[in-house]
């Protein structure tokens, strides 16, 4: 005898769920046969409000797209911006904005840790991530004044020059991570709960990936070797010695994988960072920000951020400020059209793991 | 992989070893953390600095500041008077405000702890709210990290060799690129509309000339001064002193922006064109204006645009006057003097030159033949040295000599000229000596620094190679034995400081006598009023005190009919508080004959 369907709701207050939104998915027993993803309770109109801002106010918003990981969307807007204008960037910025995009990742993983283990009913891994992501958010406190919101990097390079002695604390802190990684291994990677919730889950089909529009680690974890890093390099990307990990399987496994084995690359990146990083200037400084247009056209930029691919496209009309900006994160076709298609199948009770290894932000999609 | 993994099972329990290691945390409220030494907190306000600018709120996109009257900080000049107000309900500490902050006053602290159960306590002026906050600042603006562009545009002028060749423009104009580069460092504070005596809408057409449309800037300053591009070369610019990009850096070129905007409209005919006035059809009213200096022209340009038959009465050959007699043509062409009255005679302005009232035609007959009476009579005469030997020949009034040589006639000074005083007509007189070959030297009885001149006109003057003897008192003009100017025999002085907390006084010192040898010496001391138009069945009403008329705020005299402005009214003497004069007079006899 066929089961009857079964209507849940998931979200949007959820502790399963990565943010403010709602899966809601049709049960047959603990199978789901149909899920439906529902968005809007976190929609704040950035883009919209763009337009009424100046190019510089425009950039105080961009953290709040996604609040794990901000840096990346800074770093779009400022390069589509510096592209549109032509603005130089000193390289010493170059430099410290890896250092931060990089940063920036690491925190992010630390979070995901958090997230996709707490998500299998493995909580004390999160409690460690998360701890160790306040000496990532130390970092960040003394290098741009803020923890999560850190407003740092604007066109034209980047706000402040590092503090003194910020390097080697930089350097210790990585020490420390280094350390540390083996330790996430042992209550993960190494945990039987952990391989048999994760393998063969939430399964994304390597031939269909691309055609889904899958990006970032997750489609790393189809063993499709994408990273704009090296595809599209940006930055000084190019001058960094580092890999770019895949794995086949394209299950919650593989893509915990490849954040796992990234994080490594990042520490990597840093280290190599603070030891090229040339002098010399920080900034090269905006005209006053109340008068400064942008010449008219078009530009868009992408920066590979722990979701994938987050991209700003603007456009000025010669005007204070944007005409229209748009932003494009992975976060949208992760969250709402891949999400639909793969939990098709699963056990309602892996919705929240699948969720997690996606990369979903909400607060991203909605912006 | 069989369904029991032993290793998979015993690995996370290595967690347990983690028991015996030190905790991360710190144990809040006995321990606190520390914010970094860059941490964006709560804001801090130094109210002293602060000049209430109002960039802050102008930049904040959450709309989280607002500025306020706060006791105990009263407006003054370059000071709004306002202080910033913080909703930390709405802050999101990006501190913009902090990077645009022109004083530099405002910054971010490290403290960032607040819990009320009151919403209202979340708005709160820092520096007022947090008058510790002083020691506690982390995140501030520099010059360096600043968003303010505090250098200015340079003018590009004549060389000093160069220029005492000629009566020639020393100040050669900005160019197009210059021009957009110097007003896109405005960062429209208005703290220059406030002070300036006109209340010009300098924020807005330097906006205008900032995004390119200079015949915008040239219309909306043409909406309150007909005479811009004199103000555009000679204007006292109080504006400039209280710019708040001045207060860490150059204040932006006020002056020299709007000579710009005046200069693209090279004719009085494009000037027409690109005003494009509204003037009103012809009410019948009349208005019968003495003088035409600054405040008659404003008073005639305004009141014809508002439909009166407008009538001046000027006593000289050309209009303008202490503009056209008073200041050199190298800093004030006659050809754009000209320019702007044939503009304000195109709209029907009648000016009768060579008319002297009280000579050609009387008072009494102006006063009965108009509804409205303007006097803008000015400062015509100067002030002798008043020392032994002041009736030698040689011996002038500075003032008196520009008007000559503006007029176009022949002045014998000799090689060597001796000028006494330290205002604008001193250094005017100076320099047009070193233009008629002589070598110069300024008198003066205090220091460089004490001196009414404009600096940029000292500094032209240096530049120029005249030679300034600060402290000096003359006591005597040497004669030789034909009546001539010989020698200036002089007293250095010291500076007493003022008792009542004035400026420091110059007092002379006895027995230091010095002798400068020279062929003309000129007094540039003040000027005086000459009312002797005015007949004596008049001065009961209109009265005259310390040798002004004395007004109320509309500028009306005693007799309501009876209006006046300029130089021989308001003691500032400068020509934009003139045309604030004409206009407001305007204003009052509009209002007047309009309701009749």
């Amino acid at each position: 005898m066929r089961e009857k369907a079964t209507t849940l709701y998931i979200g949007p207050q959820h502790p399963g769920i990565t943010g403010n939104m709602m899966v809601k998915v049709q049960v047959e027993g603990d199978t789901i046969v149909r899920a439906r993803t529902e968005v809007g309770y976190l929609h704040r109109a950035f883009e919209k409000l763009q337009e009424r801002r100046n190019w510089l106010q425009s950039f105080t918003l961009l953290c709040r797209f996604c609040v794990p990981e901000p840096d990346p969307v800074e770093e779009s807007y400022a390069r589509a911006v510096e592209l549109l204008e032509g603005r130089e960037v000193p390289e010493r910025a170059k430099y410290i904005r890896v250092l931060m995009l990089e940063l920036a990742r690491m925190g992010s993983y630390m979070l995901w840790y958090g997230g996709q283990s707490g998500s299998l009913g493995l909580y004390t891994i999160g409690q460690w991530t998360v701890g160790d992501r306040n000496y990532i958010l130390d970092l960040f406190e003394e290098l741009t004044g803020g923890r999560v919101y850190h407003m740092y990097i604007w066109p034209g390079g980047v706000r402040r020059d590092l503090p003194e002695g910020f390097a080697d604390k930089v350097l210790r802190t990585m020490d420390y991570f280094e350390k540390r990684l083996k330790d996430y291994d042992d209550l993960m990677f190494e945990n039987t709960i952990f391989q048999k919730r994760t393998q063969g889950v939430g399964v994304i089909p390597k031939e269909k990936a691309v055609e889904w529009g899958v990006v970032g680690p997750v489609l790393r974890g189809c063993g499709i070797k994408s990273d704009i890093r090296i595809d599209d390099p940006y930055e000084v990307y190019d001058k960094l010695d580092f890999i770019v990990p895949t794995h086949e399987g394209g299950d919650i496994w593989s893509r915990a994988l490849v954040r796992r084995q990234e994080i490594r690359q990042s520490i990597r990146i840093i280290r190599q960072v603070i030891e090229n990083m040339p002098s010399g200037e920080y900034y090269n400084r905006i005209p006053n920000p109340f008068k400064w247009t942008l010449p008219k056209g078009d530009a868009y930029a992408r920066t590979e951020a722990t979701r994938g691919e987050v991209a700003m496209y603007i456009v000025s009309d010669g005007s204070i400020h944007p005409r229209r900006t748009h932003f494009r994160g992975a976060a949208y076709v992760h969250g709402i059209t891949l999400l639909e298609k793969i939990l098709i199948g699963e056990n309602v009770a892996d919705i929240s793991a699948i969720m997690n290894s996606l990369g979903v932000c909400p607060p991203e999609i909605e912006r | 992989m069989s369904f029991f993994d032993l290793n998979g099972t015993l690995k996370p329990l290595t967690a347990l070893k983690q028991f015996g290691k030190k905790p991360h945390t710190i144990s809040y409220p006995k321990e606190s953390k520390e914010a970094a030494p860059r941490y964006r907190g709560l804001h801090f306000n130094d109210l002293d600095e602060c000049i209430g600018c109002g960039n802050c709120s102008m930049i904040c996109q959450n709309a989280a500041i607002d500025m306020i009257h706060i006791d105990g900080i009263e407006g003054k000049k370059g000071d709004s008077g306002l202080r910033p107000r913080i909703d930390n309900g709405r802050c999101c500490w990006c501190a913009l405000c902090v990077e645009v902050c022109p004083t530099g006053s405002l910054s971010l602290t490290k403290d960032y702890l607040y819990v009320s159960e009151d919403p209202d306590s979340f708005l709160w002026t820092p520096g007022k709210d947090n008058p510790n906050g002083k020691e506690q600042i982390s995140f501030f603006s520099t010059e360096e990290t600043s968003l303010n562009v505090f250098n200015r545009v340079p003018m590009p002028e004549l060389e000093g060799k160069e220029r005492v060749k000629s009566f020639a423009e020393v100040v050669l104009g900005y160019s197009e690129a210059e021009a957009r580069a110097e007003a896109s460092r405005c960062i429209s504070c208005g703290l220059c509309t406030e002070v300036c005596p006109e209340h010009m809408h300098i924020p807005e057409y330097i906006n205008a000339i900032a995004t390119g449309n200079d015949a915008d800037a040239v219309r909306i300053i043409y909406d309150n001064n007909p005479l811009p591009e004199m103000c555009g070369k000679v204007c006292t610019r109080r504006c400039e002193d209280v710019c708040a990009i001045a207060s860490r850096g150059e204040a932006l070129a006020i002056r020299w922006l709007k000579r710009y905007a005046t200069e693209t409209a090279a004719t009085a005919e494009i000037t027409r064109e690109i005003v494009n006035p509204e003037i009103r059809e012809a009410n019948g009213k009349t208005v019968g204006i003495i003088g035409a200096g600054p405040s008659g022209l404003t008073a005639a340009y305004y009141l014809a645009l508002r439909g009166y038959d407008v009538t001046i009465y000027e006593a000289n050959a050309k209009a303008g006057g202490a503009t056209m007699y008073g200041i050199p043509k190298y800093r004030f062409p006659i050809d754009s003097l000209d320019k702007q009255i044939d503009y304000i005679k195109s709209i029907g302005v009648k000016i009768l030159f060579n008319t002297k009232v009280g000579k050609d035609i009387s008072f009494k007959e102006i006063y009965d033949k108009f509804d409205a009476v303007f006097m803008g009579v000015g400062f015509p005469d100067a002030w002798p040295l008043g020392v032994d030997g002041d009736d030698a020949k040689g011996s002038m009034q500075a003032f008196r000599f520009l008007y000559m040589i503006n007029s176009g006639e022949k002045v014998d000074v000799g090689d060597k000229v001796v000028v006494v005083g330290g205002g604008n007509v001193a250094i005017d007189a100076a320099r047009v000596s070193r233009r008629l070959g002589a070598d110069v030297t300024i008198l003066y009885r205090r220091r460089v620094k004490d001196m009414p001149a404009d600096w940029e006109e000292i500094e032209g003057a240096e530049d120029e190679g005249v030679h300034i003897v600060p402290q000096g008192i003359p006591i005597k003009i040497h004669k030789d034995e034909k009546g001539h100017v010989k020698a200036v025999e002089y007293l250095k002085a010291k500076m007493v400081p003022d008792e009542r907390g004035g400026r420091p006084k110059p007092v002379a010192i006895e027995g230091s006598n010095t002798v400068i040898e020279a062929t003309s010496v000129m007094a540039a001391i003040g000027q005086m009023g000459d009312y002797s138009f005015l007949p004596e069945e008049f001065t009961d009403k209109i009265k005259i005190e310390r040798g002004r008329f004395v007004v109320n705020e509309k500028q009306q005299t005693g007799d309501p009919k009876v209006f006046a402005g300029g130089d021989a009214v308001n003691r500032t003497a400068d020509a934009i508080s003139a045309i604030a004069d004409g206009f407001r007079a305007c204003k009052a006899i509009d209002e007047m004959l309009g309701k009749k």
